[in-house]
C-alpha cells in the first residue's frame, strides 16, 4: 500500500510518501512527481519520506527518471525523513550522491536555497 | 530450515513475498538493514519474473523456497515463464539510466550488490534463480 499526499508550503510543493513503493505502487509516485514537473510554476519540491516504510528499484527509478528534467526545467528537489532502512537502499547504488537527501524538513528547506544559489 | 511460498504472477503479491521473507529471517538475524536488503533482492527478482517473464499473468505462478540456518540463506525462485539470459545481461551505468529517463533497469544491479552469489538457470520449461547470502554477524 502506498499513500501519497501533495501539499504546498511557502511556494514549495511537498510530496509526502507513506507505505511501500514497489513495482506495484511506484506508478502513483510517478504520477504525483510528473504532475509537479509538468507544472511550470513548480520550482521547489520536497519529498517527505517520514512515513515511507519500504522502497524498491521501481521507486528509485522514478526519482532517477526525473533528474534530467530537474536540470532542464530548473527544478530543485530534496528528500528528507528517510529511515535507516530506506536510506540504505539509496546508498547501495550510490543514489544518495545523485539526489539531495537530508535528515529533516528544516534542513531540506535550507538545502533548497543552498541548491538554488 | 526450509520454507516455501507459491504466489500467482500479480504485482500486488510482492508484499506477501516481502512479509514472508521478513518473518522467516527474523528468527535468524536481528539486523534490520540486512533483512531489508535480502527482502529487497528477492522482491526485485520476483518483480522481474512477474512482469517480464510472466507478463503479470495471474494464471502463472512463481515458487519461492527459502533455506536458512544461522550462517546464511539460500533463496530459490522458480517459474515457467520466459527465460532470462543472465549471460547476456550487461549492467548499465547509473549515468546511462539517468540519461535514458527509464524507470527500470536497476533492480538486478541492487540484487548483485546485495547477494554473495546470483545464478540463473533454465532446464526445459523451468527457470530457476538462486540467491546466496551469508549473514554478516
Amino acid at each position: 500500500m502506498i499513500d501519497i499526499e501533495i501539499t504546498e508550503e511557502d511556494n514549495i510543493s511537498i510530496i509526502s510518501v507513506g507505505g511501500d513503493v514497489d513495482a506495484s505502487s511506484s506508478i502513483h509516485l510517478d504520477e504525483a512527481l510528473r504532475k509537479l514537473v509538468e507544472d511550470s510554476a513548480v520550482k521547489y519540491i520536497l519529498i517527505d519520506c517520514t512515513r515511507l516504510e519500504y522502497i524498491s528499484s521501481a521507486g528509485l527509478g522514478v526519482f532517477m527518471s526525473y533528474i534530467d528534467d530537474f536540470k532542464t526545467k530548473n527544478i530543485r528537489m530534496v528528500l528528507f525523513g528517510l529511515s535507516n532502512k530506506v536510506m540504505n537502499v539509496f546508498q547501495i547504488l550510490g543514489l544518495d550522491q545523485l539526489l539531495y537527501i537530508v535528515p529533516g524538513k528544516k534542513e531540506a528547506k535550507e538545502k533548497l536555497h543552498e541548491v538554488q544559489s | 530450515m526450509k520454507f516455501n511460498l507459491k504466489v500467482y504472477c500479480e504485482k500486488t503479491r510482492l508484499k506477501d513475498i516481502r512479509d514472508f521473507i521478513t518473518e522467516k529471517l527474523k528468527a535468524y538475524t536481528q539486523d534490520e538493514l540486512e533483512i531489508n536488503q535480502m527482502v529487497l533482492a528477492v522482491d526485485e527478482v520476483c518483480a522481474n519474473l512477474i512482469i517480464h517473464s510472466n507478463y503479470c499473468n495471474a494464471n502463472e505462478a512463481i515458487n519461492l523456497e527459502v533455506e536458512v540456518n544461522e550462517k546464511g540463506v539460500i533463496f530459490e525462485i522458480t517459474d515457467q515463464g520466459k527465460k532470462f539470459n543472465f549471460k547476456e545481461y550487461k549492467e548499465p551505468s547509473l549515468q546511462e539510466v539517468v540519461k535514458a529517463r527509464k524507470k527500470g533497469g536497476i533492480g538486478l544491479m541492487l540484487v548483485q550488490r546485495i547477494m554473495d552469489k546470483v545464478e540463473f538457470s533454465s532446464k526445459e520449461k523451468r527457470n530457476v534463480c538462486t540467491l546466496y547470502k551469508q549473514f554478516s554477524k
